[in-house]
């Protein structure tokens, strides 16, 4: 068992929580990933890491509670425990002195976002930060991201925060120089950040949160087309170069299962708690 | 006993096939008391058994067989556990047929006898009377560390603790059993099943750590600088292979690992109570023709499958399944489309897969396997309809290990170099055995390397404090 040793609701259902798995902590970097499978019936859902404190043998992790397990967990409190915390898993994001990097992270990916460009940042890059989000309401990590970057933008779906949608970056691009970029969030925001900075040829890599069943290589569910080849998000990435990425196949398979996943959502909530059969 | 009465073989009863198509209970029933002692009763306990030939853990088979024609049954399974830590495992998943009942002399003259299903009821016999487990061997140091817990980890995790070893067996997934927990289905391997095996396993003092992804968490090396005095490496072959075809990334299209991961770690079977989901369709193919083809193809049918097809390139008498696994599925309803390979998957706007493209094939030359080689037979492509399709052609070992591991040969499929007779790697300490080092083979050939592994690192260890003490 693995304890939640602290919970934070960041913003409206977003949560942060620390879990006690110290062996996984000493070895996890910044966009490797932790698989949670809350109880015997549960499922395994990958969630990207974002941080570890190693003293308290904790690894931090943020989850957007839409589906049944992530709501469920977001009912969870500090001090409940998780079934299985397996990981560290995929591979960490490339990490080096590349100078001048964009980041873009979107909702609740900025947590782990946050993670990686403290890790940048100790290697001496120079950070352009964006935070996006639905609305202003879903934003979080502003305040740590501005501290961490030497230029710092908002951008909101709805322009209730800061600029409305990415488009302003295509002036950010078109004014300074990049030598890398890293987008983390949902696959429809990874798409619009490569799209906006391949004119530029700029390198953006994008951390995939394919669908997954083990994590570790065996089910291929997470299989992506990367350069015109399979590759498996888990083993090969979850980091990919965002230019070679086929988002189109991408984004259906990622709805495979959407509609099982609104049916468990649904039951859970009308029940308020699992089904049993029979 | 009449000599007509000895040539046959005392049936095993099976779930009626109309019922067990619509559940995932276990179909063979086993042996009652009844049964079990007429069919011991049979065996003619050679002085020179033969049947212990085709044994790759070395069971002493005509003693087990005695105990239970005498009523002993509880010391017919201590009997087998002295050479066999997974009785109850390898009852129901051995193909007997070509190992220890090839050599039977009854098979002469009639039905060899029923090894198989006389183990398994043995070792079902003490699972439901309670197991014993005999203390622990003091005086042997030495700690080792297992890598994997599947039939070559428990094997040697098992024959190490009893030796005395201080064992901790690592498992990348949430539970204990690899390929019997994710793999094999529930109607042949029920998990409870391999689940106290698992216990026995660590009644005898093994400690298992889940969810520790080694080459992930920790390298082999790690390992080794924690403390660890010697390491067996069966990792398995758990990546799957895909078929590098257009459409093969559609919706609908599964690997038979995620399939059968879906169905027998995460019962997907009884999903919304488990939350994970599987979607079946109406039509299903599943392409390939080993043990693990039928399991989808069987598993399928239960999950409300309305058709279900083999696709596979050769003919029936190339399919590599077991004989009895055939038997089932074709009983069952699964139908055989063979001579048939898949040449691109169609899909729907949706990304769903609707139809296979397939070739018709024949049979040339034999090539290096010594099976005659499917050749395509040009103009013969055909369409396929079908809503889902499972591709089970086969796995290689994951590359985690070999990947973060210096010094550990490999070949070019990937799996990991061994001294034949010791499952000794080339890297000092290291051994491995399982279908990590054969490529996907059986669960038995898999526990024999993980006991001929142990059995080495026993004397490794033994040579290296004895080699400490003469320093």
């Amino acid at each position: 068992m693995y304890e939640i040793v602290t919970k934070q609701e960041l913003a409206s259902n977003i949560h942060l929580i620390e879990l006690a798995a110290g062996d996984v902590a000493k070895k996890a970097k910044p966009g490797q990933f932790v698989i949670l499978r809350l109880d015997e019936k549960g499922e395994r859902i990958p969630l990207t890491i974002a941080g570890v404190d190693l003293e308290k043998g904790t690894v931090a992790t943020a989850f957007h509670a839409v589906g049944k397990t992530t709501k469920k967990l977001a009912k969870m409190k500090a001090g409940d425990s998780l079934m299985d915390v397996s990981g560290p898993l995929g591979n960490p994001a490339e990490l080096k002195k590349f100078g001048r990097v964009l980041l873009v992270g979107g909702g609740v990916w900025c947590a782990p976002l946050y993670y990686l460009a403290k890790a940048l940042r100790e290697k001496g890059n120079e950070l352009v930060i964006v935070a996006a989000g639905r609305t202003g309401d879903g934003l979080i990590f502003e305040k740590e991201l501005e501290e961490v970057s030497d230029e710092f933008y908002v951008a909101t779906d709805d322009g209730s925060k800061g600029y409305e949608g990415l488009g302003f970056l295509k002036d950010v691009l078109e004014a300074q120089k990049f030598d890398h970029a890293v987008a983390m969030g949902q696959v429809v925001l990874l798409q619009t950040v490569t799209e906006l900075t391949k004119p530029y040829g700029l390198k953006t890599m994008v951390t995939l949160a394919s669908l997954m069943v083990d994590g570790t290589g065996m089910c291929g569910a997470c299989r992506v087309t990367v350069g015109g080849e399979t590759k498996f998000a888990c083993m090969d990435g979850p980091e990919f170069d965002g230019h070679l990425v086929d988002f189109e196949e991408l984004i259906k398979r990622q709805r495979i299962y959407l509609p099982e996943e609104r049916m468990a959502s649904m039951i859970y909530e009308k029940l308020g708690g699992d089904v049993k059969l029979g | 006993m009449d000599k007509e009465k000895r040539k046959h073989a005392v049936p095993m009863a099976k779930q009626d096939v109309l019922e067990r198509i619509h559940n995932f209970y276990e179909v063979a029933l086993g042996y009652n008391e009844e049964q079990a002692l007429a069919e011991a009763e049979r065996c003619l306990q050679c002085p020179k058994p033969q049947c212990v030939k085709g044994c790759p853990v070395d069971i002493d088979i005509p003693a087990f067989i005695k105990e239970i024609k005498e009523g002993n049954f509880l010391a017919a399974s201590a009997k087998l556990k002295e050479k066999n830590s997974l009785p109850a495992i390898c009852g129901r998943v051995c193909p007997q047929e070509n190992q220890c009942q090839k050599f039977c002399i009854l098979g002469k003259m009639g039905d060899p006898i029923s090894i198989g299903r006389l183990e398994r009821f043995a070792s079902d016999y003490e699972r439901t009377k309670g197991v014993t487990v005999s203390p622990k061997k003091s005086g042997v140091k030495g700690r080792v560390a297992v890598v994997g817990s599947g039939p070559a980890g428990l094997t040697a995790a098992a024959d190490l603790a009893k030796l005395g070893y201080d064992v901790v067996m690592f498992e990348s997934l949430h539970s204990a059993g690899g390929v019997l927990m994710y793999g094999i289905p529930e109607f042949r391997m029920p998990k409870k099943i391999v689940q106290a095996e698992v216990d026995y396993i660590q009644k005898l003092g093994v400690e298992l750590k889940t969810n520790y992804t080694i080459g992930k968490i920790f390298t082999i090396d790690e390992l080794f600088e924690s403390g660890f005095d010697a390491i067996f490496v069966g990792s398995g072959a758990g990546l799957p292979h895909f078929m590098r075809i257009p459409g093969e990334n559609l919706g609908g299209v599964y690997s038979a690992n995620e399939f059968l991961i879906r169905v027998n770690l995460m019962k997907a079977y009884l999903f919304p109570e488990y939350d994970t989901p599987i979607r079946i369709g109406k039509k299903v193919a599943v392409i390939g023709g080993g043990n693990v083809a039928m399991d989808s193809a069987r598993s399928a049918l239960r999950l409300g499958a309305e058709e279900v097809y083999i696709v596979y390139r050769r003919s029936k008498e190339e399919l590599p399944a077991r004989a009895e696994e055939v038997e089932n599925a074709e009983e069952e309803g699964v139908n055989f489309r063979f001579l048939t390979n898949p040449v691109k998957f169609l899909g729907d706007e949706s990304g769903w897969v609707k139809a296979i493209e397939c070739i018709q094939m024949e049979l040339g030359e034999p090539d290096a396997s010594g099976r005659r080689r499917p050749v395509p037979i040009e103009g013969s492509e055909f369409i396929m309809d079908v809503d889902t399709a499972v591709i089970a052609i086969g796995q290689t070992p994951n590359p985690l290990i070999q990947r973060t591991t210096e010094g550990l040969e490999t070949t070019k499929w990937g799996t990991i170099v061994v001294k034949e007779e010791t499952g000794e790697t080339t890297k000092r300490g290291v051994y491995a055995g399982g279908d990590v080092v054969s490529g996907a083979a059986t669960v038995i050939s898999a526990m024999g390397a993980g006991k001929k592994a142990a059995r080495s690192i026993h004397e490794y260890l033994m040579n290296k404090k004895g080699a400490k003490k003469g320093e």
